[in-house]
């Protein structure tokens, strides 16, 4: 493969809700939901701890286990889903596979490369490739830079000369649908969608392989959610893009992933493709976590699996199976056994002792053998 | 049909500044009657939360609620009360949940002492029976060992909890009237399950009426009878939830349930975009305030259109003039 792919060259202006015509030719998105097999970036053990410091001489008391042994694939081309609630590690996770946050254990091959084993300075240059969206297009932003400084930082760092600099910041500017007259604007100039066009544009003009978006549209208004979602679906089919898409909203992570994964304290319970683990879902947390999402339907009969009481603490989490203290269906082997990470037909995994095993709505009692 | 325990009329709140008043609420109507739970949905800006405050009287300089705006409760108009007797309608009569909890609650009291002193505020009772009392509403809310968990501290509490604490205090004086401001927005989905379906429980417990703020639209699916759409400081669609998710009058309700994206929907459908950004409350566009994203709009949509009973419900829109949602005037750029 080319080092440099042709792309801005002929990619029209993209603006969300707008079909893309040149997308063709460029790198076909993954079968949804097959486990890849041009794999971009892979993962094995993943453990990133945060040490818990206490009293006057800071001792460490305990670790955050904020991820706790996973392993993970990301194919080329593909878009990987990845959610939880606050807490599970979801973010940690994301901002570790492309090394933002040292990994306490684990081994990271990105397209090929050692990550664990680069430099600083080797590092440096492999980031071009891996880029981050963040939810918080307010607090990643500096608002004392112009737009065109804060999208072309990252080209000036890996030393793009200033004129070619100037071409491909308007270029990408025009790709997410921002027009010229925005490169000498503040970002307190835009709206929330508008901003996270600008975090978008910062992230692609690097032409990475591989982008990270962490909730990039949870803090946006339903009407620019919209905007944003069809934006980056678009910016993937134009450019043969790989995203790992960190989101707590299963229905968003559901409408643009080809596979998902789904973390509980640390751990990976479940991953299949989309349309599996909807149609599907094995994980007893998988099931409450989709029937607890309220949907704009009110002639929907609600069945919905409640969970009691709230996530336990990850400095100490519980033994076997994280789940089985708010698990409906929690028997004696889920405390003594950790559930291994198993297949059940094809590419659908899950960690569950008693996997697929129905759950009655309401259900809140303790069953199985 | 029961008497309306809530009607709001004109009201129009708006908020001085130095580039001119922003007209945050501006003119918005409608009724909650008693026993039912109204939700009022809008994006941000869409005055949805200033409406639920100006309800509770907690607008402050420079916010003003505006000359001919009524908001009558039973048959008072709070508009005209005076601080003092409002006072005694806010926690007794009419309560307020918020977002943050965090926030609500005072850090350095035990949530039990918090929820006793709303007691005492309103009620002539000793300090223990308004402690009995606390115990009483934690256990109602569904926290257990609510004796021991009265003298717990709003930081030793998870995000659950606190909004669970924050629910007693505000049943504590039996109100017929609970404002929920976005009141699951911040916790995550497990809980959020757990807090609506306790305060559909509270609700069919206590009989009590709800007026639900939020931005969430599945929300409002399960928790509303009726609900209230606001865009631009403004009413644009009202109705019974079933009538208005089957069959959305306006053209920004419409749009709204479209570009949201639900469980199975795959990208071989691109979601519906609106377009453009919500406009700025200092300065709405004339004439219909969403016109200039709508796909519909037409020259009438230069000029306000008032709401139009429209298929069960009633919607501002001309294209509902007829009493039935019609694509005439249509200047729609189609697909």
């Amino acid at each position: 493969m080319l080092a440099l792919r042709e792309r801005s060259a002929h990619a029209g202006r993209i603006d969300g809700g707008r079909r893309m015509t040149s997308a063709a030719g460029l790198a076909p998105p993954e079968a949804a939901g097959r486990p890849p097999h041009d794999i971009l970036l892979e993962a094995r053990g993943i453990r990133t701890y945060f040490p818990v410091r206490e009293g006057l001489l800071r001792r460490t008391v305990g670790h955050v286990q904020a991820v706790d042994g996973v392993d993970l694939r990301i194919g080329r081309g593909e878009t990987l889903g990845l959610v939880g609630e606050s807490g599970c590690g979801k973010s940690t996770l994301g901002r570790t596979l492309i090394r933002l946050i040292e990994p306490t254990e684990g081994e990271i091959e990105f397209d090929g490369t050692d990550l664990m084993a680069l430099s600083r300075r080797r590092l440096k240059a492999t980031r071009r490739e891996m880029q981050i969206i963040f939810q918080d297009s307010v607090g990643s932003l500096d608002p004392r830079m112009r737009v065109k400084d804060i999208v072309g930082e990252g080209l000036a760092v890996h030393g793009t000369p200033r004129r070619e600099r100037a071409e491909r910041v308007a270029a990408v500017l025009d790709q997410v649908g921002l027009g010229a007259e925005t490169l000498r604007r503040f970002p307190h100039q835009f709206s929330g969608g508008q901003r996270q066009r600008i975090g978008i544009a910062r992230a692609l003009v690097l032409q990475p392989k591989l982008i990270v978006a962490d909730e990039p549209v949870s803090a946006l208004d339903v009407s620019i959610q919209s905007q944003v979602l069809n934006l980056l679906v678009e910016l993937k089919r134009a450019f043969g893009l790989t995203y790992l898409f960190v989101a707590h909203d299963l229905a968003v992570v559901g409408y643009i992933a080809d596979r998902v994964a789904v973390m509980y304290l640390g751990k990976i319970v479940e991953l299949a493709s989309s349309s599996d683990l909807f149609a599907r879902p094995l994980h007893p947390y998988t099931m409450a976590l989709l029937s607890a999402i309220p949907t704009p339907d009110p002639t929907r009969v609600r069945s919905r699996i409640t969970l009691r009481g709230d996530v336990p603490s990850p400095v100490d989490p519980p033994s076997g199976c994280r789940f089985r203290t708010r698990c409906p269906i929690a028997a004696a082997i889920c405390s003594e056994l950790e559930p291994p990470l198993q297949s059940h037909g094809g590419s659908h995994v899950a960690a569950c002792h008693f996997a697929g095993t129905p759950i009655a709505s309401g259900a809140e009692s303790r069953a199985g053998s | 049909m029961s008497e309306p325990l809530l009607r709001v009329e004109n009201l129009r709140t708006w908020f001085g500044s130095d580039a001119g008043p922003i007209r945050a609420v501006d003119g918005v109507d409608f009724e909650l009657r008693e026993g039912r739970t109204l939700g009022v949905v809008g994006e941000s800006g869409s005055g949805k939360s200033v409406t639920a405050l100006s309800v509770m009287g907690l607008i402050e300089r420079p916010g003003e609620i505006r000359e001919g705006s009524r908001i009558l409760f039973e048959d008072r108009d709070l508009v005209r009360l005076e601080e003092r007797e409002m006072e005694r309608i806010r926690g007794n009569e009419i309560s307020m949940i918020f977002q943050e909890p965090m926030s609500s609650l005072n850090p350095v009291y035990a949530v039990g002492e918090q929820i006793a002193e709303a007691v005492r505020t309103h009620r002539d009772v000793s300090r223990r029976e308004a402690a009995e009392r606390a115990v009483e509403m934690l256990e109602l809310v569904g926290i257990s060992e609510p004796r021991r968990r009265s003298g717990d501290y709003p930081h030793q509490l998870s995000g659950g909890m606190r909004q669970r604490v924050m629910i007693a205090m505000a049943l504590s004086c039996d109100p017929k009237l609970i404002i929920a401001d976005e009141p699951t927005t911040a916790l995550d989905v497990t809980i959020q399950a757990q807090i609506l379906d306790l305060l559909i429980g509270l609700r069919e417990r206590l009989g009590m009426s709800i007026l639900l703020i939020t931005h969430d639209l599945g929300v409002v699916a399960e928790m509303c009878d009726e609900v209230v759409v606001m865009y631009a400081g403004r009413v644009v669609e009202r109705g019974g939830v079933r009538e208005v998710f089957a069959s959305p009058q306006h053209p920004y309700t419409e749009a709204l349930l479209q570009s949201i994206p639900v469980l199975g929907m795959t990208q071989s459908a691109p979601l519906r975009v609106i377009r453009g950004t919500v406009p700025s409350p200092l300065d709405w566009p004339e004439g219909c305030r969403f016109a200039p994203r709508c796909d519909y709009a037409f020259e009438r949509c230069s000029e306000q259109p008032p709401l139009f009973a429209s298929g069960g419900g009633e919607a501002a829109c001309w294209l509902c003039e007829s009493g039935r949602r019609t694509l005439a005037g249509s200047t729609a750029a189609g697909v």
